[in-house]
């Protein structure tokens, strides 16, 4: 797996963050980068990341089930689409999640830390 | 601040209470007071026929439960009749002698059955039918063999009829027009329609008036117009219905048939307000639901100061609620300008017309076949030109697939037309609201919660647009994958389909979500025994980490203390693990257990590797403990050693995954000080044996038990429990508790199943256990050996590689 997911911005500084291996298939996992807690996962075709904290009560979306483009925070259920950061369940009008672009290089994700896509 | 206003409201029905309703979306300005002279709580009153007919029991008609007054703080008076108002004074006397005072008065007082004035109408026997009192009246008086006669072939009477034939009744109509419900159809439909009132087994006389009701004391039977008689057991009366007008004439406001009222819906005095069946407005009374709502907003916004709002008045639309005799009525359709268009084929008993006037619509009939009224309606409605669909008007070109009708809907079309709920009012309480099922949208909307016509509708329009539509009935899984479970469970076992995401490739969506992945990993875990593709991303993390996670995303570590017996050495291991890992809680659960709460998933296995005991399962869908008592151990009253086993019972169940989580219980005697008999699985040790108990609860729900076979052995005690333990494996959806699941296969079926199954049976039950059970291992010893190397930890860069 390689190239860039998402075009990068010029100011983006890109940031390994793991071995792709690391992250099983349809998994997420938390990494710690400048005090940002990061939760990348593995959709199998590309990895995505968004901030590791749900909008609702904080939750750990690294640790939620991946329902396609999507991730179910394990409290209470809140649907978090991987692309967008958006919540898709309950309601559209709640904060997004921040989303990081990623690119794959070597083998090793990497995200870009300052210019967020939104 | 002003002081809240009294407002009272006389009159418990539909009408009051939608009143209320709306009033109650603006700001509270009002201490509200409702007086209702039925002791019911508001019910749904349009669904009497079906309370008659036997197809919903009472409790199923409650609109507003007792819990809802109370939430909105409202005084309730039921089984109170209003019988006088003093409009200077202000305030209303009840038939119970108090008087109330009030600064605004609403009059919901609805309409009353007319009783024509026939000899002997006061006999014992003779009802009207208005109420849930009525009703149950009714119900005790009819019954197989009860010759009934109905007076009145309306909407209501043939209701009442259908419904006192389908308890048994022997039943007549007698109706003084030629045809039936002459005010709704033309001859055509009416003689359509009577024909299949006869099919139903209902007898219709026509043209013919009731001049007496024959008896001594008790109805014997009726006198016709025709010098004819007929025997007669009960007669009800459906002659029509009058407004209760006699409140608004006290009150001295303007009356005319009903409460006059204005477009605002305000009556001739300036703190009195009416709305429903005892009203009038331009010159009309209504007798049916719809308007209520209709009303009901506009006087909201009135009486809260929010004037402005205007009723003009409601095209009416009339649905007869019999099953199978499907006749819907609105407009005008007896006009002489009108052009008729019509459809009838006798063979399948289907009548329709429309009637044109200027190239839009006026009047709809529809016998037989009513499945485009809402189509109908919104060109009566919308009075839309309708010259270019003439070719089409009858029959439209076939819809394509299901979603095509709502397709063609406008978002403003009307779909629940008691309520008044828009399609993009539903499609907003979908997007909005998360509304997926039926049961939600009608808590969200209350569309459909009135005459129910519209349900079809309302679920075609979950279907269209609910990302998550779940179909009752038939349960399916999710949206990913719409099977039920059942099925599915057949599907998986004939195809031999080994991995969740197969699985999801060919029966789904590809994709899955968090209620089908972990329900999915559980069935191939129960069917293949460990011999499948296991897949740790289909699983919830508790399951991935083997630990339960907490609000702040740490976890809670209970280890297994099989039968709540410990050791020093044991608790002593646990002390020095909670001041190891500075665990911020240990807690005793109530299942004789002790909890670490507030460990890092980082420190799971190293936690483990110092308690150095086996994991409790705390976490997940299996065996959670077997709670026991002391037993003939050392309690003076045990009759049975319950803590041997309970252990035992614990070691042969511990380990294996279940639909939901499991908690069981052994007890040394009847005094029951382990609570066994609200466990999933209960042991209840007496002289001489053990009860064996399924299907307790005392979470969620409180359930006692059902017993399930009493034996003599402790080894034939847990042979019992396994059968059924591992036909709740086998059997029970995902998710479901073996309270429900007993509830819903009812216990003589399972003890058929398994207790009392053949020898071959049983042995094939427990041996599928038996197999996974050897597979089946501690989830624990994966902290020294993880399924990957990132199981508990986070990921880390290699190193940092920084590039502009």
């Amino acid at each position: 797996m390689s190239g860039v997911h998402m075009a990068a911005t010029e100011a983006a500084v890109w940031t390994a963050v793991g071995v792709c291996e690391d992250i099983p298939a349809r998994e997420g996992r938390v990494v710690h980068v400048g005090g940002a807690a990061i939760a990348v996962f593995n959709l199998g075709d590309r990895f995505l990341a968004v901030d590791d904290r749900c909008p609702h009560k904080g939750g750990p979306l690294s640790d939620g089930i991946v329902a396609g483009g999507a991730v179910v925070c394990p409290l209470h259920a809140w649907r978090i689409n991987l692309e967008s950061g958006d919540v898709e369940r309950p309601c559209a009008a709640a904060p997004a999640v921040r989303t990081y672009t990623t690119k794959v290089e070597g083998g090793v994700v990497h995200v870009a830390l300052t210019e967020p896509r939104r | 601040m002003t002081p809240r206003e009294r407002l009272v409201v006389v009159g418990n029905g539909m009408a009051g209470i939608a009143c209320v309703e709306q009033i109650l979306k603006h700001a509270a300005r009002f201490d509200i007071t409702i007086f209702g002279d039925e002791t019911h709580v508001n019910y749904n009153r349009i669904m009497l026929s079906s309370v008659l007919a036997g197809e919903k029991a009472s409790d199923d008609i409650v609109l507003n439960g007792l819990d809802w007054y109370r939430r909105h703080g409202i005084q309730l008076r039921l089984g109170v009749r209003i019988v006088d108002v003093d409009p200077l004074g202000k305030t209303v006397t009840g038939a119970d002698g108090s008087v109330t005072p009030y600064d605004r008065l609403l009059l919901a007082t609805g309409s009353s059955a007319w009783m024509p004035p026939i000899e002997g109408i006061q006999k014992d026997g003779v009802f009207a039918w208005r109420t849930l009192d009525d009703t149950r009246a009714l119900l005790e008086r009819c019954g197989p063999g009860t010759r009934a006669v109905v007076i009145g072939g309306g909407l209501l009477g043939l209701e009442a009829a259908r419904g006192l034939q389908v308890q048994g009744c022997d039943t007549t109509v007698v109706h003084l027009m030629s045809t039936l419900m002459e005010r709704q159809l033309d001859a055509d439909g009416g003689n359509y329609l009577c024909g299949k009132m006869e099919d139903l087994g209902i007898k219709v006389l026509l043209g013919r008036t009731t001049t007496a009701i024959l008896g001594v004391d008790r109805v014997e039977g009726v006198a016709l117009s025709d010098d004819t008689c007929l025997e007669a057991d009960l007669v009800v009366v459906a002659a029509g219905i009058r407004p209760n007008v006699d409140l608004g004439r006290k009150a001295g406001l303007y009356v005319n048939r009903g409460i006059v009222v204005n477009d605002h819906m305000e009556t001739s005095s300036p703190d009195i307000f009416a709305v429903g069946e005892c009203v009038e407005h331009r010159g009309v009374c209504y007798g049916l639901v719809a308007p209520l709502f209709e009303q009901a907003k506009v006087l909201a916004a009135t009486i809260t100061g929010n004037k402005g709002p205007v009723y003009i008045g409601t095209v009416e639309a009339s649905k007869l609620k019999i099953m199978g005799v499907d006749v819907f009525s609105a407009g005008d359709w007896s006009g002489q300008s009108a052009e008729p268009v019509r459809f009838e084929d006798r063979a399948l008993g289907v009548y329709k017309k429309l009637t044109i006037r200027d190239g839009r619509l006026a009047g709809i009939i529809l016998v037989g076949d009513t499945s485009d009224s809402h189509r109908y309606m919104d060109w009566l409605r919308s009075g839309e030109d309708l010259t270019p669909r003439r070719r089409h008007l009858l029959f439209p070109p076939p819809a394509a697939d299901a979603g095509l009708d709502v397709a063609g809907m406008p978002d403003g079309a009307t779909i629940c037309g008691c309520v008044g709920v828009t399609k993009g009012q539903i499609i907003e309480a979908i997007h909005e609201r998360g509304v997926n099922t039926l049961a939600q949208l009608k808590d969200e909307t209350r569309a459909s919660t009135s005459c129910g016509s519209c349900t079809r509708l309302c679920q075609d329009i979950l279907k269209a647009v609910a990302p998550e539509f779940a179909e009752e009935g038939p349960r399916v899984m999710c949206g990913c994958l719409p099977f039920s479970q059942e099925n599915l469970r057949d599907i998986l076992r004939s195809q031999r389909l080994k991995s969740v995401q197969d699985v999801l490739d060919i029966y789904g969506n590809g994709l899955g979500c968090e209620v089908c992945k972990p329900a999915l990993s559980y069935m191939l875990d129960m069917l293949w025994c460990g011999d499948h593709d296991e897949d740790r991303s289909a699983r919830f993390i508790n399951d991935r980490v083997h630990a339960n996670i907490q609000k702040d995303g740490t976890f809670s570590v209970i280890p297994r203390i099989r039968g709540g017996v410990t050791s020093p050495d044991e608790l002593r291991r646990i002390a020095d693990v909670a001041d190891k890992y500075q665990v911020p809680m240990v807690k005793i659960t109530g299942s004789q257990r002790i909890d670490l709460l507030g460990v890092k998933k980082a420190d799971l296995p190293g936690v483990w590797a110092d308690l150095g005991m086996p994991s409790g399962q705390g976490y997940a869908k299996g065996l959670r403990m077997v709670k026991t008592c002391v037993g003939t151990e050392f309690c003076r009253f045990g009759t049975q050693d319950s803590t041997a086993a309970g252990i035992e019972m614990e070691r042969r169940f511990e380990n294996l995954f279940t639909p939901h989580k499991v908690k069981m219980a052994t007890v040394g005697c009847p005094r029951n000080c382990a609570e066994a008999t609200v466990k999933d699985v209960g042991l209840v040790g007496q002289e001489g044996g053990w009860q064996v108990v399924v299907g307790g609860a005392a979470g969620k729900s409180v359930r006692k038990a059902d017993l399930l076979l009493t034996v003599e052995t402790t080894e034939a005690a847990l042979e019992a429990s396994a059968l059924f333990f591992q036909y709740y494996r086998e059997n029970a959806n995902y998710l479901e508790r073996t309270y429900d699941f007993v509830e819903r296969l009812g216990i003589d079926k399972i003890r058929k199943d398994t207790v009392y199954a053949s020898a071959p049976v049983k042995a094939a039950l427990l041996d599928r256990l038996n197999k996974s059970k050897a597979r089946s291992y501690d989830a624990w010893q994966e902290g020294q050996a993880p399924v990957n190397r990132t199981q508990f930890s986070g990921i880390s860069a290699p190193e940092q590689v920084v590039t502009e």
